[in-house]
C-alpha cells in the first residue's frame, strides 16, 4: 500500500514533469492563452478608448477575458497526447489517476502563468480599482484553481472526441459559470471600496466546494474517459 | 404504461386546467392576481426537465456500470425530452416576464439558471455529436452528464437563492419565505406537477420501447 501511493505520486509528478518539459520546448498551449489574453485586453482597451469602467463591469471583464483565454489553452494538454499519439504509452506508463493528477497540476501552472500575465495588463491598460487586494487576490486564486479543477476533465473528453475544434469552449461553459459567477460577484466585492475580507467569505466558500465537488467528480470520472 | 396511469393523468390534467382558473394564484402582484395562473403549468414543467436530466444521468452511469448500450439510448431519450421541457419552461417563463416584469428578458438568476440548463443539453448533442464510436460516445456522454448535473444543482437551487433578483424565493424578495404556497395553490399545484411527471414518464417509455423495436428490427435485418 505504501509503496504504491509513493509510485502514484512519483508517476503524477513525472506526468507534470514531462508536459512542462514539452510545453517549454513547443510553448504551444502558454503561448495560444498568452496571445488570447492579450489580443482580449487590447480589445477591450481599444474599444473603450481611455472611458473608465463601473467597477462591475471592470470585474466581469477581467473574468471574461481569464475565462476565455483559459479556454483557447487548456484542451492542450490532453489534445497533444492524442495528436502526438503518446497517450497509449501515457495509459501503460502509469495508473489513470496518477495522470489526471499530473495533467491537473500542470493545468494549474499555465492557469497562474495566466493569471499573472493578465491582471497585471488588464490593471494598466483598462484598469482595476482593488479596495481589498486580499480578498481580490484569495478571490483570484479559488477562482483559477477552480478552472482548473472543473475543466481538466473537460479536457481529457473533448481530446477523445473525433471533432475538437470549438468543443471545448461549448462544453465548459456550462459547467464553469457557477464558478464564474461566484468569481465576479467576488471581484466586484472586492473592488468595492471600504469591503472588508469577511464580506467576500460567502463567495469563497461557494468557490472551493464547487472546486472540491467537481474536483472529486474528476477524479472518479477520470478512469472512464481515460481507459476505453 | 398501465391504463389506470392514463386514465390518472387525463384525470389530473383536466383539474389542474379547470383549478388554474378556478382557484386563487399563489402571488398576488400589482397587475393583478390572473397573470400568475401560469405558475401552475410553468414550474412543474420547469422541475420535470431537471428530473429529466436526473434521470439522464442516472442511465449514464447505469451505462458506466454494466456498458450495455441501452442505457445509452435511454439517456440520450431523457436528454431529448428534457430539452423539450426546458425549452418549453423558458417559453412559458418569458411569456410570463412580459406580463409580470414588463419584458421577454430580465437575466434574473433564476430565469438564466434556465438558459444554462439549455445549454448544457445542448453541449451533450454537440458533444455526442462529435464522437463517432459507439461505445466511446456513451462513456464520454455520461461522463458529461454528471457534471451537467452537478453544474444544474447550484444553477438552479443555490444560485438563484443567493443573488437578488426578480423570481420569489431570491434574497430582497419582500415575502421573505422559502418556499410558500397557501392550500388553495397547493391543491392545484400539486397535481400539475404530478400530470407533467407522469406525462413525462408515458412519453420516455413509449421512445424507450420505439428505440428497442428500431434496433431489433435492424438486428434482424441483419
Amino acid at each position: 500500500m505504501r509503496r504504491s501511493s509513493l509510485i502514484w505520486r512519483a508517476r503524477s509528478l513525472a506526468v507534470l514533469v514531462k508536459d512542462i518539459k514539452s510545453e517549454l520546448r513547443t510553448r504551444y498551449a502558454a503561448g495560444a492563452i498568452a496571445m488570447f489574453a492579450v489580443v482580449t485586453i487590447v480589445a477591450i482597451g481599444f474599444s473603450l478608448g481611455g472611458i473608465a469602467l463601473d467597477i462591475n463591469l471592470q470585474a466581469i471583464m477581467l473574468w471574461l477575458s481569464i475565462y476565455f483565454a483559459a479556454a483557447a489553452g487548456l484542451g492542450q494538454s490532453f489534445i497533444k497526447e492524442e495528436e502526438a499519439k503518446t497517450s497509449l504509452a501515457l495509459r501503460i506508463y502509469a495508473p489513470s489517476g496518477a495522470v489526471y493528477n499530473g495533467k491537473l497540476l500542470f493545468n494549474l501552472i499555465i492557469l497562474a502563468g495566466l493569471g499573472l500575465l493578465i491582471v497585471p495588463l488588464f490593471a494598466l491598460l483598462i484598469g482595476l480599482n482593488v479596495a481589498s487586494y486580499g480578498l481580490f487576490l484569495t478571490i483570484l486564486t479559488a477562482g483559477l484553481i477552480g478552472l482548473a479543477c472543473t475543466t481538466t476533465l473537460i479536457a481529457a473528453i473533448v481530446a477523445r472526441a473525433s471533432v475538437k475544434s470549438t468543443l471545448f469552449t461549448v462544453m465548459a461553459f456550462p459547467i464553469v459559470l457557477p464558478l464564474l459567477v461566484l468569481a465576479i460577484k467576488g471581484t466586484q466585492k472586492a473592488l468595492l471600496a471600504g469591503v472588508l475580507f469577511s464580506d467576500g467569505i460567502g463567495e469563497l466558500l461557494g468557490l472551493s466546494s464547487y472546486s472540491a465537488v467537481m474536483l472529486i467528480a474528476g477524479m472518479l470520472l477520470f478512469d472512464y474517459v481515460w481507459n476505453d | 404504461m398501465h391504463m389506470i396511469w392514463k386514465l390518472l393523468v387525463l384525470v389530473l390534467f383536466i383539474w389542474v386546467i379547470i383549478g388554474a382558473w378556478l382557484f386563487e394564484p399563489p402571488m398576488m402582484g400589482v397587475e393583478g392576481p390572473e397573470v400568475y395562473r401560469i405558475f401552475y403549468f410553468h414550474v412543474p414543467v420547469a422541475l420535470v426537465t431537471f428530473f429529466a436530466y436526473g434521470l439522464a444521468m442516472y442511465n449514464g452511469l447505469m451505462y458506466l456500470n454494466n456498458r450495455r448500450l441501452e442505457y445509452d439510448d435511454r439517456s440520450v431519450l431523457a436528454a431529448a425530452l428534457g430539452t423539450i421541457f426546458c425549452a418549453l419552461a423558458t417559453l412559458s417563463g418569458s411569456v410570463f416576464a412580459k406580463f409580470a416584469w414588463r419584458s421577454f428578458w430580465n437575466w434574473d438568476p433564476r430565469e438564466t439558471s434556465i438558459v444554462v440548463l439549455l445549454l448544457i443539453y445542448l453541449a451533450y448533442f454537440a458533444l455526442r455529436s462529435a464522437v463517432a464510436d459507439a461505445e466511446r460516445r456513451a462513456a464520454l456522454s455520461a461522463v458529461y452528464s454528471v457534471l451537467g448535473f452537478i453544474s444544474a444543482v447550484f444553477t438552479i437551487f443555490i444560485w438563484p437563492r443567493l443573488t437578488p433578483g426578480l423570481h420569489p424565493g431570491a434574497p430582497g424578495d419582500s415575502s421573505g419565505k422559502f418556499i410558500s404556497m397557501s392550500t388553495a395553490a397547493a391543491i392545484v399545484f400539486i397535481p400539475s406537477l404530478l400530470a407533467f411527471t407522469i406525462l413525462f414518464v408515458w412519453i420516455y417509455s413509449l421512445s424507450v420501447r420505439i428505440s428497442r423495436l428500431e434496433q431489433e428490427r435492424a438486428e434482424k435485418e441483419i
